[in-house]
């Protein structure tokens, strides 16, 4: 039984990052409708970032000006490579993204190195007993922090007049901009958001065994999650994520003793896996909108 | 035919001298080759390719025929995506599913890894096709049910998913890091990979994608200004619009995927042939997407621009692993901050961005730029 609960609290705290990571690519879908497969890169760049400023600065405002600065690269990429090709096939710029993935992650391999790097965050890998169950740390730390993020997020939407702006270029980007709101802002700003919250994952990512030039897969892992969510809920966003981090966890946990047949390492896949399942039943995702087609 | 009109032609229809884009009949603005500098110049090109054989040396001519292999596969990734509009992220599996299974039926039967030593190349090729090709038909409800950016990323866990288990079914496999051998050329006991008495090894592999590839190019022209074709190119614009035109959608992705497959399986059993020895860590997200940038460079929706893309991948790392030696900046030590793979990596990232963004129609749009300007040389239009 503890070994149950522990396996479900390492799921939700791993899941909580995979959902900041999924909040990111549902903002920039709602606002842009375009899926921004850059986001390993920001990821890795903030995490990046960190383990170099954390010696001067320290943990916590290295983190702060990490998330700052991804959220300007991001603003940076948004500017000079996607806002050239709007109009265009959302796949062609999707692919655009790919692009950016792949030169920045090599960019930012060359500051990796092939030795790995560490975060320094202060958790580490201890773990704190509640009740007979161990739990780490970080992934306290983890869940907390999602919360916060998501909190704020969602205050930011619903009572900030850039949050407004946000939801009605979302729900009609030719409305929106006859309305006065500022569409291209709105790019910008949703870009820089998942930036940011990649950045903070990235950390939370790299807490564990540091980084090296592997970590960026993780990043993917919020493709199941969305999809599973549905490409433009929020909701649908954090319940993806936090699905795709108590299967990841469960599968590791018990797989070995159920299903050995499945080989070592089934559980990286598992999400995947479940992404299949939930689209053969909701073709659009647990909390997406069901498109409608008209001539 | 049997209109009125071709009862009358029965010799061949008029060309008029100077005017090569005037057509007397649908027949003609239909073939394959319709204009005499085409038909020249592609013979030139055979003519070209052939005698490369004999003049380059033998490390060149096998990237050379990795790059004729590849370029199946990207004519494969060209029909579904680039004709059928059904973005893939998922070629790296159907690749594989061609390359083990050719692998598995031509392999030792005593060795270490799965083998059943049917060796002839006539057999091992098709059947890594069909298997990869029924793989494709089980993908395709998928893609009939799910559309654009969904569709994408379901074949992207297919990815993810075809790596584990390839990753972890070593009978098969060899497992990761250690691999196996690749399938092995041979006709009617007639070894292509051996050093024969007038041409070596590499030579006969390259000559045998060679002509491999001629056969798979026509072929799919051939499916493209069919039936099929133009049914690919309804639901590439505008799938609704083209199923209330009577094109039925699930029938024709369906076939999209299978010959997209059976083309990928063909490539991934021809790839491995050239360098012997193969790795399930080979068909990894990266794999897919070198595909992706093959078709998107050299031209989407066009079969000649998937064989120039697929080239232009393929020869890139050894160009950059050449240019190495004139930079004093870039070595190829990997513990180097700035190493070549390194360069070649944010190369391919930064050629697919600017492709896209400056140059859409890719390697073929230029091609079609140069000619444009020539056609009406001297003046600009």
């Amino acid at each position: 039984m503890t070994e149950l609960i522990s396996s479900l609290l390492r799921g939700v705290g791993t899941g909580s990052v995979y959902a900041l990571l999924a909040l990111g690519f549902v903002i920039i879908y709602k606002s842009t409708r375009v899926i921004n497969f850059a986001q390993p890169a920001l990821m890795l760049a903030g995490a990046v970032l960190v383990s170099y400023l954390v010696g001067p600065l320290g943990f916590f405002v290295a983190v702060a000006v990490a998330v700052a600065a991804t959220a300007m690269l991001a603003l940076g990429l948004e500017r000079s490579v996607v806002r050239p090709m709007i109009g265009k096939p959302v796949f062609i710029i999707a692919i655009i993204t790919i692009g950016i993935d792949i030169a920045l992650r090599n960019v930012v391999n060359g500051f990796i190195g092939t030795d790995v790097r560490q975060v320094g965050s202060p958790w580490g890998l201890q773990s704190v007993r509640f009740a007979g169950v161990s739990v780490q740390e970080r992934h306290i730390a983890m869940l907390l922090t999602a919360l916060v993020i998501i909190t704020v997020l969602f205050l930011f939407f619903k009572y900030s007049r850039l949050g407004l702006a946000m939801r009605a270029t979302a729900f009609d980007q030719e409305t929106a901009l006859s309305q006065g709101v500022s569409v291209s802002t709105v790019f910008a700003l949703s870009w820089a958001i998942a930036g940011g919250m990649a950045a903070v994952a990235g950390v939370f990512v790299a807490s564990n065994a540091g980084i090296d030039q592997q970590i960026w897969i993780v990043a993917l892992k919020a493709l199941p999650a969305i999809i599973i969510g549905g490409l433009e809920s929020l909701e649908g966003a954090i319940v993806g994520g936090i699905t795709v981090g108590v299967v990841e966890s469960l599968v590791a946990t018990y797989q070995s003793d159920f299903a050995p047949w499945l080989g070592s390492n089934f559980s990286v896949v598992s999400p995947y896996v479940v992404m299949l399942i939930v689209l053969m039943v909701r073709p659009y995702g647990l909390f997406g909108t069901k498109e409608v087609q008209r001539v | 035919m049997s209109t009125p009109a071709s009862t009358t032609s029965q010799r061949r229809p008029q060309r008029l001298p100077g005017r090569p884009d005037m057509f007397t009949s649908y027949a003609e603005n239909m073939r394959m080759l319709n204009t005499t500098p085409k038909r020249r110049s592609v013979a030139a090109l055979v003519v070209v390719a052939v005698a490369v054989t004999f003049v380059v040396d033998d490390p060149t001519l096998q990237i050379f025929a990795l790059g004729l292999a590849a370029s199946i596969g990207a004519i494969g990734l060209n029909l579904v995506t680039g004709y059928c509009g059904q973005v893939s992220l998922g070629h790296a599996f159907f690749l594989a599913i061609g390359a083990y299974t050719a692998a598995a039926l031509s392999g030792d039967p005593d060795g270490r890894t799965i083998g059943f030593g049917i060796t002839n190349i006539l057999i091992w090729l098709p059947a890594a096709g069909i298997v990869a090709g029924i793989a494709g038909i089980l993908v395709a409800p998928l893609a009939t049910r799910l559309r654009g950016l969904y569709l994408a990323i379901v074949t992207l866990g297919l990815v993810f998913l075809g790596e584990h288990i390839f990753n972890e079914w070593d009978e098969l496999t060899g497992g990761p890091q250690v691999g196996r051998e690749a399938a092995v050329p041979e006709l009617f006991g007639f070894s292509f990979d051996e050093n024969g008495d007038i041409l070596t090894g590499d030579q006969k592999i390259y000559l045998l994608m060679l002509v491999l590839l001629v056969i798979f190019a026509v072929a799919a022209r051939n499916l493209t200004r069919s039936k099929i074709g133009r049914a690919f190119h309804a639901i590439r614009d505008r799938d609704l619009a083209a199923s209330i035109m009577g094109v039925q959608l699930a029938k024709y992705k369906t076939i999209a995927f299978a010959v997209s497959s059976f083309y990928a399986g063909c490539a991934g059993a021809l790839l491995y042939i050239v360098t012997g020895f193969f790795d399930p860590t080979a068909f990894n997200l990266l794999l897919s997407v070198q595909y992706i940038a093959m078709i998107l460079i050299g031209g989407v929706a066009t079969i000649s621009g998937s064989i120039l893309g697929a080239m232009f991948i393929t020869l890139l790392p050894p160009v950059t692993r050449e240019l190495a030696q004139f930079l004093p900046l870039l070595t190829t030590d990997p513990s180097a901050s700035i190493n070549i793979f390194i360069v070649e990596g944010v190369l391919y990232g930064a050629l697919i961005i600017g492709f896209l963004l400056f140059e859409p129609r890719g390697l073929f749009g230029i091609w079609l730029r140069i000619r444009n300007y020539w056609k009406a040389w001297p003046f600009t239009y």
